[in-house]
This record gives C-alpha cells, structure tokens and sequence, in this order.
C-alpha cells in the first residue's frame, strides 16, 4: 500500500493546461509563417519545449512526484542531446 | 504469503519503459538532426507539400486526449468510476480521429506517388528523398505507438468494467496515461519539424 | 508441511526440489522463481556457447594455413558472422545479468524474488524467439548473413543472404536485454533490505544497477537503427544509401552509438563478480569501496560519448577524430582504479588459494593486457594501421573473452555449491582452469603480432609471411577447447555425485552465505536487518 497522500489534479487545473497548449500550438503555427530565417526552426522547437514541459509537469504528474523521476526525466533528455550534439560534431567540421 | 502491492515500482518501471521508447525515437531524431544539416533548404521546401492544417488539427486532437486521460485519473481518484469510463473513450476516439486523419494525409501522398522508392520520389533531390523517407518512418512508427497506445487503454477499460481497477487500486490507469502522454510529447516534436520548417 | 519457523531451514524444501504444482519441465519453464530462470537462462547461454565456440574453432582451424583449407571465403564469411552474432548478443550481452544476476541479486539485496518475476520469466522466452529468429536466417533461402555481427550498410542492405530474419533476431534480443535491466533497476531501487542503504550494498549489485541503466538507456538505438536497416531493404528508404543522399557512415555512428556502451553491458557485472571474489578471497575488507561504486558510474556514463573510436578511419571529421579519441582516453581511468582496488585488497589479505581466486587473478591479468591494447587502438595514429587487423581481433577477445568470459567461470566456481549444494573437485577444476589459461594466452597473443603486421580480420586468406603465427593460434584454440571441456565436465559431475556443498565453504560476509545452499524458494525465512557495510570482515 503506498502511504503517500494521493494529490489529486482538479479538472479545471487540467482544462487550463490544455488551453495554453493549444495557444501555444497556434503560436508556433503563427511564428512560421514569420519569415525569421534560421530562427524559424528554433522557435517552433523551442515551444515545442515548453508544451512538453506542460505535459511532462503536469498531465504526468512530474511535478508532484518524488523528485528523482524529475532527475531522471532530465537525464535521459540530456543524454539524448549530447548524443545529437556529438553526432552532429562529425558532420559539421567534414 | 500475501503479496505486498508496491505501486511505486509499477510506477516507476512504467517510467523506465518510456525511456526506452524516448530512446527508440531518439535514433530518428539524430538522422533527422543530420540530414536537416546536410539539406536545409530541401527540407524547408518538401515541408509545403505537407498540410498545415490537418497537422495543426492533429496536434489540437492529440494534446485534448492528452487531458482527457489526465481527468480520467482524477475522475478515478474522486470515485467516479463512470465519468472515468466516458473519459477513456472519449481519448479512444480522439486517437482513432488522429489515425483517421493520418490515413488520409498518407492516402494523398501515396495517390500522388509521393512514397519511399516510387518512380517520382526518385526523380527528387536528394534531401527531398531524406524528408519524406523520415516523414513516413517517423509518423508510421508514431501511428503504430499510438495503437499501443490505444490498445493499452482498451485493456484498462475492459479492467475498470471488470472491477480490477478501482478508485484504491488504479496504478494501470496511470501507467495507461504516462505511455498516452509520451505519445503525445512525440508528436509535439514531429509537427514542427515536418510541417512548420517552412 | 511443517510450518516451523525455526532458524534451520531444513524442513524447507531448497528451490531444485520445490513442488509448485507443475509437472516435469513445465516446473521449470513456466516458474517464476528468479533462481529457476537464472538456470534456465545459464542452459540456454551454455549450449549456444558452444555452438558460438564450434565456429570459432572451425573458423580457426580454417586460418591454420593459407588458402582454403577447410571452407570457401562465403562460408567464413557466414561463420564469423554467425560467430559474432550469437556471441554478442545471445552470451555475452544476456551473459552475466541474465544468469548470476537473475539469481544472486535478489540474495545479496536481501529480496525473495525480483520486482517483476513474471516479466522476468516472459524475458527468457523474448530471449528464446530472438535466437530463433537468428537460427532461421541460417537456413532460410538467401543463406546465413555474411555481413559480420555489425551489419554495416551499404553491404547490409545490398547482400542477398537472410538478412531480416538475423536483424529481427537482434531486435528482440534486445528487447529480451531492456526487460531485464528494466526488473533490476526497479529491484534495486525497491526491494532491498530493511538498513541495506545505497553504500551498503555489495559490488555485484551496484554493477548490475550501472549495467541496467545502459541496457534501457542504450539498447533501443540500436532497435530503431536495425528497423532502419529493414527500411532500406523492404522500403529503400535511403537514410544510409549514397544514391538517395544516404550516409553509410550515419549507420556507423548509429550502430555504435549503441555497441560500444554494450561492452560496458559486458564487462560491468564482470568487474562486479570479481569485487565479490576478491574481498572473500583476502578475507578482507574492499579497498575504496565508495571509489569502485563511483568508476561503475562513471564507466556507465561516459562510455556512452566514446563510440566513434571504432569508426576512426571511416571518415567522420578531424574534431570529432580527436574528441572521440580524447573521451576513449578519460574512460579507461576509472577501470584503473577497479584494478588498484582489488589489488589493494588483496595487499596484507589472508589469501584463499582456490578456484574462485585462480580465475579472478588471471582475469585480472587478461584484462588488463586487454584494456591497455584499447589505449593503443584508441590513439588516432595508431589505429590507422591497425584498424580491422588481427590487434583488433586480440583486443576485444583479450577484455571480452578475457574480461565477461572468464568472470562467468569464475562466478560459475564461486557460488556453485550455493547454487547447487555439491561441491566440485578442486583439482581437476584446476586444472581446467589452467590448461584453459594457457590455451587462451597461445590463441590470442599471436594475433597482437599478426596484426601490427599487418594481417587483416574477417578474411578467410593471407600471405604466407603470417603462416607461422596462425599454426600457434588454433594449437591455442585446441588447448583452450581442452581446458573448457575439462571444466564442464568436472562442473556436470559435480552436479550428479559432488560431495555435499557447504552453506558459506569460503567465508564470505555477503547475504547470499546465510541461506541454505541450495536456497530455499523464498530465500529468507525471514528478512535480514542489516546494520554492517557488506565485506565486514572485522
């Protein structure tokens, strides 16, 4: 049996959240049609970021939980960033 | 001897799962990061064939069964076993909308020849040929998550219906929502880089 | 049944004998009892090992002399490729965590079973399919996949041989290898011991904890990279296709990206065994145990930024060249100091001269020799003229073969009479070991000279100025065959007619020495409470 309190997420908090990703989906729809350059790519990625902060908080439950699933959360995403960031260290100086 | 429940370590072998499916997409992200390098202006181009529209609708249909599985637990937590069945469904029917709109998206394409080795592909540019072998790779392993998905959640409803899930015992309900979710984060990287790198 | 609950365990039946209302073999292949599965798993890694091992030999015998003396070039082909793919991923990858982990984690944490017993028993049979998977590609149609174990494209999605069954085989051996890491990670975390704090937890298991993390964390590229590889066949996709705008060197980085934190996948629970042995065999204390549990992490993590060392002459960029080669340099510090460790722990031991000990020493030795042969093939210069040679071939069998093969005997001597309750004859394993020993050091060493020479690997032909070295090499495999065959016969016999074998015969402090041998089903009669650090030999 777990003895930790059970939090519960109230209905509304969730609509809320899905309110703002959906704003912020449009946002990254009105952003493109932007002529920003390379930035273009960059913003539309960096929203996507935020919505799945949002996601990752909130609808999974991050954000009440035991903080090590944060830390490991976080891990694997730098993980995966370093190995793209490596990757790509080979195919920028050829 | 009784069995002792340890709802954590469901929990956190649910997480750990994720990884691994975080890590599977990964792999594609890092061909992506490269021939988006390699070919950037193909990319940007090959991106206009792709609808904005029906992406942006998916995305909208993806993120609300997103919320609708996060009430259902809620639902479940209050007790209200009911308004947590008509939550789940209505997240069934959602993802089998997004599929419904996938087919259509690739039924197009593939109409107009646009696929992995047809004649027309081949008579592309290169980073085009990149673009759409990613695009159909990325989205049809995102589509075959998505029945996992769903097939996931099927199961919980038949479990609520059956009493195995209950408003004490609904760490599957949870787990079912976390994998939903994940589903979820990936098409949130997808659609910008295939529909809004124009 | 009696329900005493006495400290003796003797009305307990042990887990060989335990009734659990199943008939026969479906007692065993349908248990979910992690010391039955250890088994299961440690029959089916033997057997394959000595279909992996015939292939060797065959494929050496056909190296005694020039020309084909035995088998054409496709054939060789098939056979190191068939050679690498059932050694890599069906034994040494599975190896270590899929049999002494499944079986001793739960003892030494103070656990009855693992956290997910069923998925554990559904892992074996993941296990079961994937090799069935690869022992189809051999028979099926376009004939045993002859691209080697590391499918490189283009050639992997060109070659007419049973490429996707073999591929589909190492997928869902891979699975079979992320379910595992998944149970222990989640055991580790959940299930130890009422006081049995992180830094009091025994070496074996923090290896196993370090070697998890890699199997989720690393393992799924290479699913994803295999899928891509069926893509290009079924699809031509193009991602590593040059005429698409492939890049067969991206496959490479994908494929690596991967293999190289598989040998940490290796080698971890080995250097974990010999932690184990080590401190019983000194009867004292390990040196720098809060040093060995931080090289295990950080062997775990940076060895996932030093892949493109296997790719130096590919053709990747000069910065990644020596980023690469720096990051291989930083990863061998920590394994150094698993080596100054045990051997400090052994300095002013009281020292048991037995089996265990024979072969954690020579471990010690060959991996050492083989992890300083790394060093050399990690600096850029030298690796371009001994890339794909013979010193690699040395290498990786020296610190693999050398490293997780000889941990698996050395784990197999250790805790065999915990594991059966018989003991085996001393002498004979002895002398096993050491016929073994020297068959492996005349099979291998000749191939460092072979290879500065210049012998290339994976060709089933040379010129004759490397004749003389290739005839002591397969006498090697002869003498080290002999060595391995005395040692299982001795184990087998043991098994039938061993005398009885003793609950702690080395006076180890670790828990799995305060259960019965063999071990009842559920462990512990009751919990331990641990209070000590696990080597306290004060």
């Amino acid at each position: 049996m777990s003895d930790e309190k059970t939090h519960i997420i109230p209905y509304r908090t969730l609509a809320m959240i899905l309110v703002a990703l959906v704003i912020l989906t449009l946002i990254s729809v009105a952003v493109t049609r932007i002529q920003l350059g390379p930035y273009t790519v960059a913003a539309a990625l960096l929203i996507a970021v935020v919505k799945s902060s949002l996601v990752l908080t909130i609808f999974m439950h991050l954000r009440f939980e035991n903080r090590f699933f944060a830390f490991m959360v976080t891990g694997v995403i730098l993980l995966i960033g370093i190995v793209i960031f490596i990757t790509l260290i080979d195919y920028i100086y050829r | 001897m009784e069995e002792h429940r340890d709802d954590l370590a469901s929990k956190t072998g649910m997480w750990l799962f994720l990884f691994t499916e975080m890590l599977l997409f990964a792999g594609l992200f890092v061909v992506y990061s490269v021939y988006r390098f390699k070919h950037p202006e193909a990319f940007h181009l090959a991106a206009e064939e792709l609808n904005v529209f029906i992406g942006t609708v998916n995305t909208i249909i993806l993120l609300t069964s997103s919320m609708t599985i996060a009430m259902s637990i809620t639902a479940m937590q209050k007790g209200s076993t009911k308004l947590s069945l008509i939550l789940l469904t209505v997240t069934v029917v959602l993802g089998l909308a997004f599929l419904v709109n996938k087919y259509f998206e690739w039924n197009t394409k593939i109409h107009h020849h646009i696929y992995p080795g047809s004649e027309i592909m081949a008579s592309w540019g290169q980073g085009d040929i990149l673009f759409f072998g990613l695009y159909y790779f990325m989205t049809g392993l995102h589509a075959f998550h998505i029945i996992i998905g769903l097939t996931f959640i099927g199961f919980v409803m038949v479990y609520i219906r059956k009493g195995r899930i209950t408003p004490d015992r609904y760490v599957l309900l949870e787990n079912s929502g976390l994998y939903w979710h994940l589903v979820d984060m990936i098409w949130i990287f997808l659609f910008p880089l295939f529909y809004l790198v124009t | 049944m009696s329900a005493t609950s006495t400290l003796t365990t003797n009305a307990e039946p042990s887990y060989l004998d335990y009734d659990n209302h199943r008939k026969g073999i479906f007692a065993w292949i349908l248990s979910t009892d992690h010391k039955r599965i250890g088994l299961l798993y440690m029959f089916t890694i033997m057997s394959f090992f000595f279909i992996g091992a015939t292939l060797g030999l065959l494929m050496k015998f056909e190296l005694i002399a020039p020309g084909k003396t035995i088998m054409n070039a496709q054939t060789y082909n098939a056979f190191f490729t068939l050679h690498g793919v059932i050694m890599i991923f069906v034994i040494v990858i599975p190896g270590l965590p899929a049999v002494f982990g499944n079986f001793f984690l739960p003892l030494m944490i103070g656990a009855r079973d693992v956290a997910f017993p069923r998925l554990n028993l559904f892992s074996w049979y993941v296990y079961l399919t994937g090799i069935a998977l690869v022992l189809y590609s051999l028979f099926a149609g376009g004939g045993a996949p002859d691209t080697g174990w590391t499918f490189y494209a283009p050639y992997s999605f060109k070659t007419s041989t049973n490429m996707l069954p073999a591929v589909l085989g190492a997928f869902v051996l891979g699975f079979s290898s992320i379910l595992t890491g998944l149970n222990f990670l989640v055991t580790i975390h959940r299930m130890r011991a009422p006081g049995m704090t992180w830094l009091k937890m025994p070496l074996f298991p923090w290896t196993l904890y370090g070697t998890a993390w890699i199997q989720i964390l690393a393992t799924p590229i290479i699913g994803i990279t295999l899928l891509m590889i069926v893509a290009e066949r079924t699809l031509h996709i193009g991602f590593f296709d040059p005429t698409l705008g492939g890049d067969p060197i991206l496959y490479q980085h994908l494929f690596w990206i991967y293999s190289h934190p598989a040998v940490y996948i290796m080698i971890l629970p080995a250097m974990g065994v010999i932690s184990e042995i080590i401190p019983t065999f000194s009867q004292k204390s390990i040196f720098g145990y809060r040093f060995i549990v931080g090289s295990t992490l950080a062997i775990a993590f940076v060895g996932y930024f030093v892949w493109g060392h296997h790719m130096f002459v590919s053709g990747m960029s000069g910065v990644a060249l020596f980023t690469f080669s720096f990051l291989t340099f930083l990863v061998a510090i920590p394994s150094a100091i698993k080596v100054f460790n045990w051997i400090a722990t052994m300095h002013k031991g009281s020292i048991l001269l037995d089996t265990p000990f024979y072969w954690a020493v020579s471990f010690i030795f060959v991996f050492m020799i083989g992890g300083l042969s790394g060093l050399v093939l990690g600096s850029l210069a030298t690796n371009v003229h001994l890339h794909d040679t013979h010193f690699v071939l040395a290498h990786f069998h020296f610190i693999v073969f050398g490293g997780t093969g000889f941990a698996f005997f050395a784990a197999l001597h250790y805790w065999y009479p915990k594991m059966f309750g018989r003991m085996y004859d001393a002498k004979w394993a002895n002398t096993g070991w050491l016929i073994f020993f020297i068959g492996f050091l005349t099979l291998y060493s000749p191939m460092f000279y072979l290879g500065i020479k210049g012998m290339p690997r994976r060709y089933y032909d040379y010129d004759e100025m490397f004749h003389s070295g290739n005839i002591v090499s397969t006498m090697g495999s002869w003498i080290m065959i002999a060595g391995i065959i005395i040692i299982v016969i001795n184990l087998f016999r043991a098994a039938k007619s061993g005398p009885k074998g003793e609950q702690d015969p080395w006076k180890g402090r670790t828990l799995e020495w305060t259960v019965p041998s063999p071990p009842p089903v559920e462990n512990f009669d009751k919990i331990p409470v641990i209070e000590k650090g696990p080597y306290d030999y004060s």
